[in-house]
């Protein structure tokens, strides 16, 4: 009989106590092994080295209402930006690619984000060395069509898409005027998984996007646009666009009289420059061809200029994810964690308090027992090991439990926290860190044991055979 | 010999700092296989006496051989070592661990000396009567089975020397002489020399040799 099994049983004498102090530690493993994938999950999210791109140009606003919204699609929109504005950073030598950004509405089923954008998009690297694997032919065959669609991994695998499967859109989210439009979009792509934002994004073509109703907006918010991005009058404006405002006039006077006499009116007016409106544009810098070593910190500082040359601007800001993510890991979500950290630690420690407490106490009752095991010849060390080896069961054992609870309310709250946040964690999330969990439960256990062991040490075998 | 007492000196510290002399035996010595009983008055060193011959108490001074080595002179580690393998002991109050079974406790008899033999304290189990009882808790357990538990659990490690601390004490009056039988038969099977110790005239009535402690052991008497 080995002096483990001897440590079970007196551990399974006293079972309820010893599943209570067992369960406390479990508990508490169970809080730290959450902290710990959450702490994981962003970290990894807000990295450096999660975005490929760098610099997010958009309207001016919450910088990190521009990050969260065109990296991690968390948060609404700012005010739009004019599709020209795009074509004039497009000619921008200092910029290697220009990707226009729409990000609005959402899928009729499952509500996953829509972004619409350019076949372009699936060949730049969406973060540090990792791309979609999409062949660069010079002009990506993916997205070609109008109407076509590519999913991500998670609205594949909700939805239950594949390649050839049709949906809609639903346009303004859960708001008052909120509606599916009539276009069916068609998937011609599924995204390997990436970890981030795009597994549970429905990609389409932004000039699908352009021709839903709706989503030209009317001549005087368009040009009032344009005035505050160009700076330019409402005449030059109108001047501009001589040929198309009179047209979108008359459609929107359509559309009034079909509405006052309560009919469904769906335009289809062609799209036209002064009608195309993006969210953001994503930026990859140009860097130095010249010297390929240097070229992330080069493109970080060519960004880093005209960031700082934009924000001169009236209405653009352009924002390098990198900063923004750095700031959010730091100032929110790495405080955050740290206290959860620390909360955890200090249960943890509580609980390892416990189980000194229920072991010492104990001790008193099981005088005669060492005693007893004394008497038929265990040494010292043996009765002191039994004692230890109860700490470590309990220590250990709770740690076990704890990273199974832990584990599975990951797996349980993972698609929770995606439908209500956005944020992707994987059911099956395993941190580092964890692996350090019981080898410090063990110390734990070892100091915790150390004084209840060395009372049974010191025990005086005839004296307490006597009692 | 199978014990043997030379010069055994024992005091404890009273709590005002005077020593109390205990045991003071010139000799005393117990042959192979041979069967004693030891009767005196309480708090005259008798459980003392068994717990110095077992290694539980160390001595001030004197020789105790017990199967030819000198117990008193081993330290604590080799004692308890030397206890686990030669020595048994059945304690008045039976002494089994609650959270164990019969089987278990037999085999925690075992345990120490590091010859665990499962199949031996099963038949040990067997020989006392309580083959059917293996997987018993001792609370499960009447008084009678328990102590015979007890006398299976010293058996254990093949002991030289069985040491009995008033086993047949707080045993039923029907069970006292099974208990006695079965104790003095084992370790007439097994030749291990048993020293008794009760208060029982009818226990100490039916073996050969029945010695009182206070006629080798003068405590107050000083060379």
């Amino acid at each position: 009989m080995s002096l483990w099994s001897i440590a079970w049983k007196s551990l399974k004498q006293r079972w309820l106590a010893s599943s209570l102090t067992g369960f406390s530690v479990a508990l508490g493993i169970a809080l730290m092994v959450l902290v710990l994938i959450i702490n994981g999950v962003f970290t990894r999210m807000f990295s450096q080295n999660s975005v490929g791109y760098d610099l997010v140009i958009g309207p001016k606003g919450s910088e990190w209402q521009l990050v969260l919204n065109t990296i991690f699609r968390v948060d609404r929109a700012l005010n739009d930006m004019p599709w020209r504005y795009y074509e004039q950073l497009k000619e921008d030598p200092d910029f290697r690619e220009v990707i226009p950004f729409a990000v609005a509405d959402v899928t009729s089923e499952g509500q996953f984000p829509i972004v619409a954008t350019i076949p372009r998009f699936f060949s730049v690297p969406y973060a540090y060395n990792r791309s979609f694997g999409i062949p660069d032919d010079g002009e990506s065959t993916f997205l070609r069509g109008t109407w076509d669609a590519v999913v991500g991994s998670e609205v594949a695998r909700k939805n239950g898409w594949k390649v050839g499967s049709t949906f809609q859109l639903l346009h303004s989210g859960t708001g008052e005027d909120a509606h599916i439009h009539d276009e069916k979009f068609t998937v011609v792509g599924v995204l390997a998984p990436t970890g981030t934002a795009n597994d549970r994004t429905a990609f389409i073509h932004i000039d699908g996007f352009f021709l839903l109703d709706e989503h030209g907006g009317t001549v005087d918010s368009n040009v009032e646009r344009e005035m505050l991005w160009f700076q330019e009058s409402k005449e030059q404006i109108e001047q501009r666009y001589s040929e198309v405002i009179p047209k979108m006039r008359a459609e929107e006077e359509r559309k009034a009289r079909a509405e006052a006499e309560g009919r469904h009116y769906h335009s289809h007016l062609a799209p036209s420059v002064l009608t195309k409106r993006i969210s953001a544009a994503l930026v990859v810098m140009r860097g130095s061809p010249d010297r390929p070593n240097m070229d992330e910190i080069n493109r970080s500082t060519q960004a880093a200029a005209k960031a700082a040359e934009l924000r001169e601007t009236f209405a653009a800001q352009g924002v390098q994810p990198f900063g923004v993510m750095y700031e959010i890991q730091d100032k929110l979500i790495g405080n955050v964690n740290l206290a959860l950290l620390v909360l955890t630690v200090v249960i943890v420690i509580v609980s390892g308090i416990g189980i000194f407490v229920s072991i010492y106490n104990s001790m008193s009752d099981r005088r005669r027992q060492i005693a007893i095991l004394r008497a038929l010849g265990a040494p010292r060390s043996s009765v002191f090991l039994v004692i230890l080896f109860e700490s470590l069961i309990l220590c250990v054992g709770g740690c076990l439990v704890g990273l199974l609870i832990g584990h599975g309310l990951v797996f349980i709250a993972s698609p929770i926290l995606e439908a209500r946040s956005g944020f992707l964690v994987d059911p099956f999330s395993f941190e580092r860190a964890e692996l350090y969990l019981i080898p410090a439960l063990a110390v734990m256990a070892t100091l915790v044991g150390f004084l209840p062991g060395m009372t049974a040490y010191r025990t005086d075998v005839a004296q307490s055979l006597s009692e | 010999m199978s014990l043997l007492l030379e010069n055994v000196r024992k005091s404890y510290r009273e709590p005002g700092g005077r020593q109390l002399p205990v045991l003071n035996i010139d000799r005393f010595s117990i042959e192979p296989a041979e069967q004693v009983v030891l009767i005196g008055q309480s708090g005259g060193g008798k459980t003392t006496l068994l717990n110095v011959i077992a290694g539980i108490t160390s001595v001030d001074a004197g020789r105790i051989l017990v199967d030819g080595v000198d117990v008193a002179r081993l330290n604590e580690v080799r004692r308890d070592r030397f206890r686990a393998e030669r020595i048994g002991i059945v304690f008045q109050t039976f002494n089994l661990l609650p959270a164990f079974t019969a089987l278990e406790n037999v085999l925690l008899g075992m345990t120490f000396s590091g010859r665990v033999d499962r199949g031996y304290a099963r038949e040990l189990l067997d020989r006392v009567g309580l083959s059917h009882r293996l997987n018993h808790r001792p609370p499960q357990m009447s008084v009678g089975e328990q102590q015979r538990v007890a006398v299976a659990r010293a058996l254990a490690n093949r002991p030289r020397l069985m040491l009995a601390d008033e086993p047949t004490a707080n045993v039923d009056t029907g069970n006292q002489q099974m208990i006695l039988d079965l104790l003095r038969q084992a370790c007439r099977e097994h030749e291990v020399s048993l020293l008794l110790v009760t208060h029982s005239t009818e226990v100490s009535g039916q073996f050969d040799r029945v010695e009182t402690l206070s006629r080798f052991n003068k405590p107050g008497v000083t060379e």
